[in-house]
């Protein structure tokens, strides 16, 4: 498999911007140990049967215990919607809405994931997690509007240090046009 | 279960239909901890977004793979690595239908077997969602890929 092909980065990034790419941002520790209720839900929200998640014998047997479904890999770093004494609503992949803001471009989606998985998440664990801008392309127009894509990798490691998965999103800001279609 | 040596290059995974309600898109994003509006607020999705309906988020397109990935692998398919690119939103409404095809089996250089999948995601005749996973998959009756750390998995 290939990884994500990277599109070619605008050679006329303002400085500020330029300065981020490759560097290391955001480092932090997930706000909760991961939790088994969540590999639950998740299982659930697409029916998902496979016994390492229901069945502890199973899980035992196979993974010596229960581990995570592994898409929910980004679940660990997502902040809670809301904490007390929190003034400003915490944002995931930040760097996602920091080019945003920079860019001034209001909307924005996800348009490709990749993961590689290494270590399985298990319950207890504590996962740290850390951004890196890998790339922003020029101005370019879209069926949704006019915008900018860029590429974010985003690592997480649990609480012994060893590496449980990188994960690579390819995201495109936008703005609106007139012409941009009102469905996609 | 399967094992590697039960798969070739060609062969089909079993296709997997769902029925996508506002519930499968919001139970998904919040299943995430993905708060974020256009999966859970019309107005926002179609006023500010330009979309006709809220919309699957990543993550949970992303489980949804994963999901039909082991179904066919049984237990034992360890994931080593998914990549996904949206084209087309999934909406409330729309039939989503997963099918997927081996590309390639290999056995790598520490002994661990592989399948590489091509996987798409359509609706209708629509492809949503192209996707590509990697899969470890038991290279003998008693090998077990989830028992493999460090230099002997490389996803």
């Amino acid at each position: 498999m290939t990884d994500a092909q990277v599109r070619e980065c605008d050679p006329n990034l303002p400085d500020d911007v330029q300065a981020l790419i490759g560097t290391l941002q955001y480092e932090e520790l997930g706000e909760f140990p991961v939790e088994r209720g969540y590999f639950w839900t998740s299982a659930a929200s697409v029916e998902n049967g496979n016994p390492l998640f229901w069945d502890d014998a199973v899980a035992e047997e196979i993974t010596d215990g229960p581990v995570a479904p592994l898409m929910l890999l980004s679940a660990w770093f997502r902040p809670h919607h809301w904490a007390p004494g929190r003034a400003v609503e915490k944002l995931p992949l930040q760097i996602h809405f920091d080019m945003k803001a920079r860019f001034g471009l209001p909307e924005a989606i996800m348009t490709e994931n990749t993961t590689i998985f290494h270590e399985p998440v298990r319950p207890g664990d504590m996962i740290t997690s850390a951004q890196r801008l890998v790339s922003v392309t020029e101005e370019l127009d879209r069926r949704l509007g006019t915008g900018r894509f860029w590429i974010i990798d985003v690592e997480y490691r649990n609480q012994r240090g060893e590496l449980c998965g990188v994960e690579r999103w390819e995201g495109f800001g936008y703005r609106r046009t007139d012409s941009a279609e009102a469905s996609a | 279960m399967i094992t590697h040596d039960q798969v070739k290059s060609g062969d089909a995974l079993p296709a997997l239909e769902h029925d996508v309600t506002s519930t499968t898109v919001v139970l998904g994003a919040l299943a995430a901890r993905d708060w974020r509006p256009m999966h859970h607020d019309y107005h926002f999705a179609v006023e500010r977004q330009g979309v006709r309906d809220i919309f699957l988020n990543s993550p949970n397109q992303g489980s949804w793979l994963e999901r039909f990935v082991t179904d066919w692998t049984g237990p034992t398919g360890r994931l080593g690595r998914l990549r996904f690119k949206m084209r087309k939103p999934i909406f409330p409404g729309d039939t989503m239908v997963l099918e997927g095809t081996v590309r390639d089996v290999r056995i790598d250089d520490v002994g661990c077997g592989w399948a590489d999948l091509d996987l798409t995601i359509r609706v209708g005749d629509v492809t949503c969602t192209e996707s590509e996973a990697t899969v470890a998959l038991p290279a003998a009756p008693h090998d077990n890929p989830w028992r493999r750390h460090g230099d002997d998995w490389r996803p």
